[in-house]
């Protein structure tokens, strides 16, 4: 896996919020196919280094390549990268005065990647992935939760993009549907999906992982395989973390 | 009562001046609308651009002054000045009160549609620009047709406001609907049924407009559960 070129490529990554530093100058390599997992105690700064991946937070220092270009150089086309970075929100953010169907379709239609019947098309098939079919006209007010997050899931897919960033996509959700959203998210890691995940859902991390990375205080403390990362963890953070969540 | 309705209305066509005035108000109200909404629409969107970006800071500062100058003013003294300073050289008294009246609207337009866009969850902002809209295409696909739905409510309450302002416009002499009345009340020294039938006719435009939105409000809002 370390032939190949890093997707994603991050370099003295920096991230203040006025004096608190929320990040502290990360370094990080993503390759293709991989499926990264980052954890933490809240407060650690895993969402902001999500985030700043696609510049939804605008880092203060480093650099980050994606696809070769440095996407914090101001020249660079943003919205043009952004189209290949899938990326999965907490709370789902659809748009909840269109159905789920244009939900799918308004980024590559109006981006014109797509024209509406291909598009239309495509949202079926995702829409059958997800195994929400049924569900094409209805607004997003009408499903639950769980369903929310699998549109959400197709909505990022219907761009084909090269990685998906999911920013703590079960954290809003009641017990009984979290099942649901994580099976879609395994199978699409299965499928070979490039995926950097933030999340609190241990137990998934350990199965669905190639690596996962510890952060606390704004830096990565330690990185690891699930299997040593679980059973064998070095950093008294991380030894401390796991048995808490444990 | 009969006599006073012929009196008042028929004999002398005095109706005329009740017709015409009606047209003169609506015409006004029609263009002030108008200019209202697109002007409203263009500072709230600089505005929530600057708040949100920190860009356009001198168009920022602009509208800043000119909803400052115009909600810190009263109207008639706006039209005053737009028909005896501003527009002098403007012969049509018509286009020059639904220029003061339209631009008046504009500043309450673009606080109602700011408002609008910052009730908007940030979330559906980002969710726009993660898919790779710009900026411009996540509003126009995205927020502000979810704010136009929520601030219907209140921009038809500009609305009428706005249709009764302008019986104000006499003030230069423009024969709206009110001064029609007025006129009437002048020649038959009869304040009752000029006056009443005035209030009746814009009772009646603002009820019938209440009914449109509220159609209106119906058909957007079966978009949300089905």
């Amino acid at each position: 896996m370390s032939a190949d070129k890093p997707l994603i490529q991050v370099q003295n990554l920096t991230k203040s919020f006025g004096e608190f530093k929320a990040l502290k100058n990360i370094s990080q390599n993503i390759y293709p196919g991989e499926v990264v997992f980052v954890v933490g105690p809240s407060g650690s700064g895993k969402s902001t280094f999500l985030r700043c991946l696609n510049r939804l937070e605008e880092p203060t220092e480093g650099h980050i390549f994606f696809d070769g270009a440095d996407i914090l150089d101001k020249k660079t086309n943003i919205d043009k990268h952004r189209q290949k970075m899938g990326m999965v929100f907490q709370h789902f953010n659809l748009f909840p005065h269109l159905t789920i169907k244009k939900n799918i379709t308004l980024a590559p239609v109006k981006l014109k990647i797509m024209s509406q019947e291909e598009a239309d098309k495509k949202a079926m098939e995702l829409l059958e992935r997800v195994g929400l079919p049924d569900k094409a006209d209805s607004y997003p007010a009408m499903l639950s939760g769980g369903q929310k997050q699998r549109v959400a899931i197709a909505r990022a897919l219907a761009m084909n993009p090269e990685v998906m960033l999911f920013d703590e996509p079960t954290s809003a959700l009641d017990p009984e549907m979290v099942g649901e959203v994580l099976e879609i998210m395994g199978e699409l890691a299965k499928a070979g999906m490039t995926m950097v995940v933030v999340t609190h859902e241990m137990g998934f991390a350990k199965e669905v992982a190639t690596r996962i990375l510890f952060m606390a205080d704004g830096e990565i403390k330690e990185e690891n395989n699930p299997k040593d990362f679980f059973e064998n963890p070095q950093h008294p953070r991380l030894q401390d973390f796991l048995s808490k969540v444990l | 009562m009969k006599d006073a309705i012929y009196q008042n209305l028929i004999a002398g066509d005095r109706w005329k001046y009740i017709a015409n005035g009606l047209g003169v108000t609506l015409r006004i109200t029609l263009f002030a609308v108008l200019i209202g909404i697109v002007l409203g629409f263009l500072v709230a969107v600089v505005r929530s651009t600057y708040e949100k970006t920190h860009k356009l800071k001198l168009l920022n500062l602009l509208c800043q002054v000119y909803l400052t100058v115009i909600r810190g003013t009263p109207m008639v003294v706006q039209l005053l000045i737009m028909y005896y300073i501003v527009f002098v050289s403007v012969t049509s008294k018509i286009m020059v009160a639904s220029l003061a009246f339209g631009i008046n609207s504009g500043a309450y337009v673009a606080e109602i549609i700011r408002g609008g866009i910052q009730s908007i969850d940030n979330g559906q902002f980002e969710a726009g620009r993660s898919l790779g809209f710009n900026y411009p295409q996540t509003m126009i696909y995205i927020i502000l047709p979810q704010v136009f739905k929520n601030v219907l409510p209140a921009l038809a309450n500009e609305f009428i406001v706005l249709l009764k302002e302008t019986s104000v416009c006499g003030y230069i002499a423009l024969q709206d609907l009110t001064k029609g009345g007025d006129i009437i009340r002048s020649q038959t020294y009869n304040a009752y049924v000029p006056l009443f039938t005035v209030a009746l006719i814009y009772l009646v435009m603002v009820m019938i407009f209440t009914q449109l939105v509220k159609i209106l409000e119906r058909r957007l809002r079966s978009s949300e559960r089905r």
